[in-house]
């Protein structure tokens, strides 16, 4: 049973079974549908079905029952009559506030870039207000400058690269902090570009030599374009010299013939391309379809020490990540986002990333409608994907347990409560098998997966 | 003869101004080749790529920008975007901040340390080494330390404003003539008093060319700073622009950190020229 299904529809089952009819258990549904944000013709929709849901199930605590009633009523007219005296308009606004944040006043970082998009959007389009906060989002300069704010208390919760909660959980490159991840902001929406020079260079293995800028160690880029380069032949320690540049930099760095190519976040590929440096040579989504890159992150001690804010936050950006997934919303989050106190940058380029609908750099229009996407679920499996690569090139050495990391930092349970209270469907299972360049990987089986990697530093 | 010499001179900087501007406006000429593409796709590029543009602006094009910037210096569009006024004012204050405080220990300091040879002798090596250490070296231990990033700037400017002061402040006072400091000896002026009516205005040139070194310091420092902490101040708007790779911006910014460095050092100038006695 998916909560934002009509409640009023007499065929409709509400305990057990399936909803659509087209499988067997509800868990077999919500696994199909491996939460896709659904279209929901709006928020306060959604929460009136849950709502309405719950109250006609308490009035007839029998499904057969509810059945003859609206069979032989009509739908409407039991609508009309329920909200006659039962006030689902005022219940469906007391659910959607849930508890009353202890803190109201809250900030959170950004760095500019589309990976953002839910966390800024979410500001000039009223998500954080209608949970009852009022946050300010922060422009950062760079990702150590994030991680030292947000650990510094001076953010309350911060956009950070989907492994660096993970890092600073156990301690790499920073002290060892418990962070959490309540939701990842995008997937895939990165690129690599190479400068226009290198126009007939389009086989990996040509590559060696070249130098590449990423933005951070603790990337998901970083781990992308090792696996891709590993994957043609390529060592990245010892073949090719990989910068941290800060996002930025790349663009004036690959004009200036400083650098090769980058894997880098979204509006930055685009904006080379836009300004004739460079070209797309290919979107990380061809690497791996579906790939975690961002994530909001918070610190456990805020989680316990202001847990209704933590909620409303959650919340408020798996809201806009639900609206920011759907293509007809696009252009008006790419203007949302375009001016100086955002992400800065022409409306045109936000425009080609978010739609999909963008110049190569080689004097074609490419479309790609999932170039980038949003997806809040924090997936288990990503976290144990990204453990197996930190340990793959080095960053972690000894024995690491993956799920006990990945279930500490990654609130998959935690998100999946929330997701349900708001009417959406999760998926039931925090973790899932994805493959990564045609290889399948296993969440259960992290060390073969490790083991089966020809490249790898020290081994 | 010297107002000829002065009109001289300004008919030369302005020939040499009229000079940089004409050759900047010719080397930044489009000039760049365009090729030919479908009309869809060069809507979806920049003029850089569809019409050759040079990536460099013109002297037009900042003096149009900078007439926009000025002519609505103070606006607030939310905490990451506000007008060029706002940011200068909040990089003035930190400077002024860390720099006063500055003042407030390295001036005492420095007076102590210069009127003991033997305490002049036993810091020397601590401050010699202090001294040459980039003032952004300290800003990650600051961040870590203070857990603050406005703090850790205004610390910044503290840290590298005071060794300039401190130093010049011990050798103005080291180096009072001993013959004034031996007559207010034999008239018995108390060591207080001989502090601040002999050694004090005897210092006062040297001491106050130190101020005059670190406010210049200082005013490097900031923006250096401020791009590495952002949020506000003229730091964050070079790092702001930059990240729109928005030159324009990043030029009307250098003129105009330009321009406040001078005007803090001529400040300093005068003050330098107001204590200073003829001998």
């Amino acid at each position: 049973m998916s909560t934002f299904d009509n409640p009023f529809d007499p065929d409709r089952n509400l305990r057990g079974g399936c909803a659509c009819g087209q499988h067997r258990s509800a868990a077999e549904h919500e696994q199909a549908k491996a939460l896709r944000c659904e279209p929901v013709e709006s928020e306060e929709k959604r929460y009136e079905g849950v709502v309405a849901s719950a109250v006609m199930r308490a009035m007839f605590p029998q499904d057969v029952a509810r059945r003859a009633f609206l069979k032989s009523v009509g739908a409407s007219t039991a609508l009309a009559a329920l909200s006659q005296f039962f006030p689902l308009k005022t219940a469906t606004e007391v659910f959607a506030q849930a508890g009353t944040p202890e803190k109201k006043d809250l900030k959170v970082g950004f760095i500019p870039i589309t990976c953002a998009t839910p966390i800024i959007m979410a500001a000039p389009l009223g998500f954080y207000a209608k949970h009852g906060l009022n946050v300010e989002v922060v422009k950062t300069a760079g990702w150590a400058v994030i991680r030292d704010k947000t650990i510094n208390k001076e953010y309350d919760a911060a956009h950070m690269l989907a492994p660096m909660p993970i890092a600073i959980s156990l301690g790499l490159g920073a002290n060892a902090i418990p962070f959490a991840v309540p939701a990842i902001e995008n997937i895939n929406g990165q690129g690599i570009v190479l400068a226009a020079k290198h126009k007939d260079k389009r086989d990996p293995k040509d590559w060696k030599g070249m130098k590449f800028a990423i933005p951070f160690d603790y990337s998901m880029h970083n781990y992308l374009l090792r696996y891709y380069l590993a994957e043609h032949g390529l060592d990245p320690d010892t073949d090719v010299q990989l910068r941290s540049v800060p996002p930025p930099e790349m663009v004036a760095n690959l004009r200036a013939d400083n650098i090769d190519g980058f894997l880098a976040p979204d509006n930055v590929c685009q904006r080379a391309i836009y300004d004739g440096v460079g070209f797309m040579h290919l979107l990380s989504k061809e690497i791996w379809d579906g790939h975690p890159c961002c994530s909001f992150a918070a610190s456990r001690e805020f989680i316990t020490s202001a847990p209704n804010s933590f909620a409303a936050l959650t919340r408020a950006i798996v809201d806009a990540t639900a609206y920011a997934s759907k293509a007809e919303n696009r252009k008006q989050i790419a203007e949302a986002i375009a001016p100086a106190n955002y992400i800065n940058a022409p409306v045109t380029v936000l425009e080609q990333v978010l739609t999909g609908t963008y110049a190569d750099g080689l004097g074609g229009v490419k479309t790609d409608a999932k170039r980038v996407d949003f997806d809040p679920f924090p997936w288990q499996s990503f976290a144990v994907w990204m453990l197996t690569q930190m340990k793959r090139w080095g960053q972690i050495k000894g024995d690491v347990d993956y799920k006990a990391v990945a279930e500490q930092v990654y609130l998959a349970t935690d998100t999946k409560k929330l997701m349900t209270e708001m009417g959406l469907s999760p998926p039931a299972s925090a973790y899932k098998s994805f493959a990564v360049m045609g290889k399948t990987f296993d969440p259960a089986k992290p060390e073969d997966y490790l083991a089966s990697f020809k490249i790898r530093k020290g081994a | 003869m010297t107002s000829s010499l002065r009109l001289r001179a300004a008919l030369v900087s302005i020939s040499l101004l009229v000079a940089f501007l004409g050759v900047w406006h010719l080397a930044t000429r489009s000039t760049g080749t365009t090729t030919t593409m479908s009309p869809e796709y060069a809507k979806l590029m920049g003029l850089t790529a569809t019409q050759g543009k040079s990536a460099m602006p013109g002297p037009l094009d900042v003096g149009a920008k900078l007439w926009e910037h000025l002519k609505r210096p103070f606006y607030d569009n939310g905490p990451n975007d506000k007008g060029l006024g706002i940011q200068l004012a909040y990089s003035i204050a930190r400077v002024g901040t860390g720099y006063l405080l500055a003042v407030l220990v390295a001036i005492p300091l420095g007076f102590l340390i210069g009127m003991s040879p033997l305490l002049s002798k036993a810091l020397d090596p601590f401050i010699q080494v202090l001294k040459p250490i980039s003032p952004l070296a300290w800003m990650p231990l600051a961040l870590y330390t203070i857990k603050d990033s406005s703090i850790s700037a205004i610390f910044v400017i503290f840290i590298c404003s005071i060794w300039p002061m401190l130093l010049n402040t011990v050798f103005g006072v080291a180096g009072v003539r001993k013959e004034w400091i031996h007559v207010a000896r034999t008239l018995e002026v108390g060591t207080v008093r001989r502090a601040f009516t002999v050694i004090l205005p005897a210092a006062a040139p040297t001491i106050l060319t130190g101020m005059r070194i670190s406010i210049g310091i200082a005013w490097l420092v900031i923006v250096a700073a401020e791009m590495l902490v952002g949020g506000t101040g003229i730091g964050y708007f070079v790092w702001n622009e930059w990240n729109n790779l928005s030159i324009t911006n990043v030029i009307i910014a250098i003129l105009l950190i330009g321009i406040i460095g001078m005007l803090l050092d001529q400040i300093l100038a005068r003050f330098t020229r107001m204590v200073t006695f003829p001998e």
